[in-house]
């Protein structure tokens, strides 16, 4: 029997006023593909369709999804429909009264990303100058009594900051921090010799979030998303493919995760031909890696397939270059050379900044 | 892990929410990045935990609808373990 999706990430628009070198968004972002946004009432049949198909909780993404001007709309259809919304936003502008209206609405959560634990780094990251928006933001939200999370991308540039970013969420008043690292899909993968993190690193990092557990206790809930390359075993990605998420793109793709849209070897279907339920159940996307008969060796035999599904396919199609493979970051996979390698190749060269003129030089698919 | 005294008065905390799931037929509770599946007594409890009664009276109205031994005892560790994820808080 096909799973139900518990989860939908709705990526609203990728444009986006920030420009940080690890976006997960796709290298192609600013091209045709991604600009034809959907409207109002298609974004509302898409909520329709995923609460019927099973969907509960609501990730409202992009790019910046506050660029989008119908947001409060979409978020009191999703809230008339009974899904938990989460907003997920570099507040970059965001005023006291917007985030208002969108409680109003029906939102129920808010995320706020800081790209580091000052101004001056953070902004750097960013690209954009952006911190003070982002503290008068956590504030905003506070006072209007929304559930804050903190997030932060982690890599090579700001790992040593990590004490700083738990105590200003703790200051801030958040219930949780997301230190995720960087996980290398999208500007991320493009930028990865840049951003890559050593094992040194990795470790300080850790033991200090140990030490916060501990010291704060239930007062914030500090969440650590391992980073893969340092790993034995691959991540349970996404919970399995086809399982419980989705991802639909500005312009109406429907994809298994927000990184597989870059898999050339996958069909995806779009809202705008087909209804989500037949995309979910029956597209080639969706449907070519559920389960585990897809499965190669050293998969196949293996006791963790039901624990880690044989990990991430965008990281086989990227690394291994075969999205069908074992997920290199496995010790077991014949291509974790190619993982180990990468960890070796740490480069003081400058990071691109995730931007509409980088995206056309950059992108394979732009460039032509 | 304590047990909330008979006399507390708990509320499903601000943050999270009680839903009607039609697909799976069942309550959940709905919080940030996660979701507690409910089964039909467990959504009862909930939707009593209003703010303005007490344990003793939450056990004492869902012994007038089921006829269950241990009410009091399950209660409470249904409570405590959702208080320990700050999904119920006690006004009192």
């Amino acid at each position: 029997m096909v799973p139900k999706p518990l989860w939908l990430l709705a990526e609203l628009t990728y444009r986006c006023p920030l420009q940080c070198p690890y976006c997960s968004n796709p290298l192609d972002f600013a091209g045709r593909r991604f600009r034809n946004e959907l409207s109002t009432e298609e974004w509302q049949r898409v909520f329709k369709e995923a609460k019927a198909l099973g969907v509960l909780q609501l990730g409202l993404s992009g790019g910046e999804p506050t660029l989008r001007k119908d947001l409060e709309v979409l978020v009191r259809t999703a809230r008339d429909l009974g899904m938990y919304q989460t907003l997920v936003t570099s507040a970059y502008r965001l005023t006291r009264d917007r985030l208002a209206a969108l409680k109003d609405a029906g939102l129920d959560h808010v995320q706020i990303s800081i790209q580091a634990a000052d101004a001056e780094l953070s902004d750097l990251i960013a690209g954009t100058d952006s911190f003070a928006d982002k503290l008068a933001a956590y504030r905003y939200t506070k006072e209007l009594g929304f559930p804050l999370t903190v997030n932060v991308v982690l890599h090579r540039r700001n790992l040593h900051q990590v004490g700083d970013m738990i105590r200003l969420a703790a200051t801030l008043g958040a219930e949780r921090i997301e230190l995720a690292n960087t996980q290398f899909y999208g500007w991320a993968m493009h930028n990865r010799s840049a951003l890559m993190p050593t094992r040194e690193q990795i470790a300080a990092g850790w033991e200090v979030v140990q030490r916060e557990r501990a010291r704060l206790g239930k007062s914030l809930e500090i969440v650590w998303v391992l980073p893969d390359y340092y790993e034995e075993f691959p991540k349970p990605c996404m919970g399995g493919w086809g399982r419980a998420y989705m991802t639909v793109t500005p312009a109406g793709e429907v994809w298994p995760c927000h990184a597989a849209g870059r898999i050339t070897t996958l069909q995806f279907a779009n809202i705008r031909d087909r209804s989500l339920e037949w995309i979910w159940n029956e597209s080639d996307a969706f449907t070519r890696f559920r389960g585990d008969a897809w499965m190669p060796e050293p998969c196949r035999s293996c006791a963790r397939k039901t624990v880690d599904f044989g990990g991430c396919r965008c990281q086989a199609f990227l690394v291994a270059g075969d999205a069908a493979l074992t997920d290199p970051v496995c010790s077991l996979s014949p291509q974790r050379g190619r993982i180990d390698e990468a960890v070796a190749e740490v480069e003081q060269e400058p990071w691109t900044y995730r931007s509409a003129s980088a995206s056309r030089t950059s992108s394979p698919i732009l460039r032509g | 892990m304590t047990a909330p005294l008979a006399g507390t008065v708990p509320r499903v905390a601000p943050k999270a929410r009680l839903e009607w799931d039609e697909v799976r037929q069942r309550h959940v509770l709905l919080y940030p990045e996660g979701l507690v599946a409910l089964n039909p007594t467990a959504a009862e409890v909930l939707k009593l935990c209003d703010g303005q009664r007490a344990v003793t009276q939450i056990v004492e109205t869902l012994k007038q609808r089921y006829r269950a031994e241990q009410i009091e005892a399950e209660v409470a560790t249904f409570l405590s373990n959702l208080a320990a994820k700050g999904l119920v808080t006690y006004v009192r």
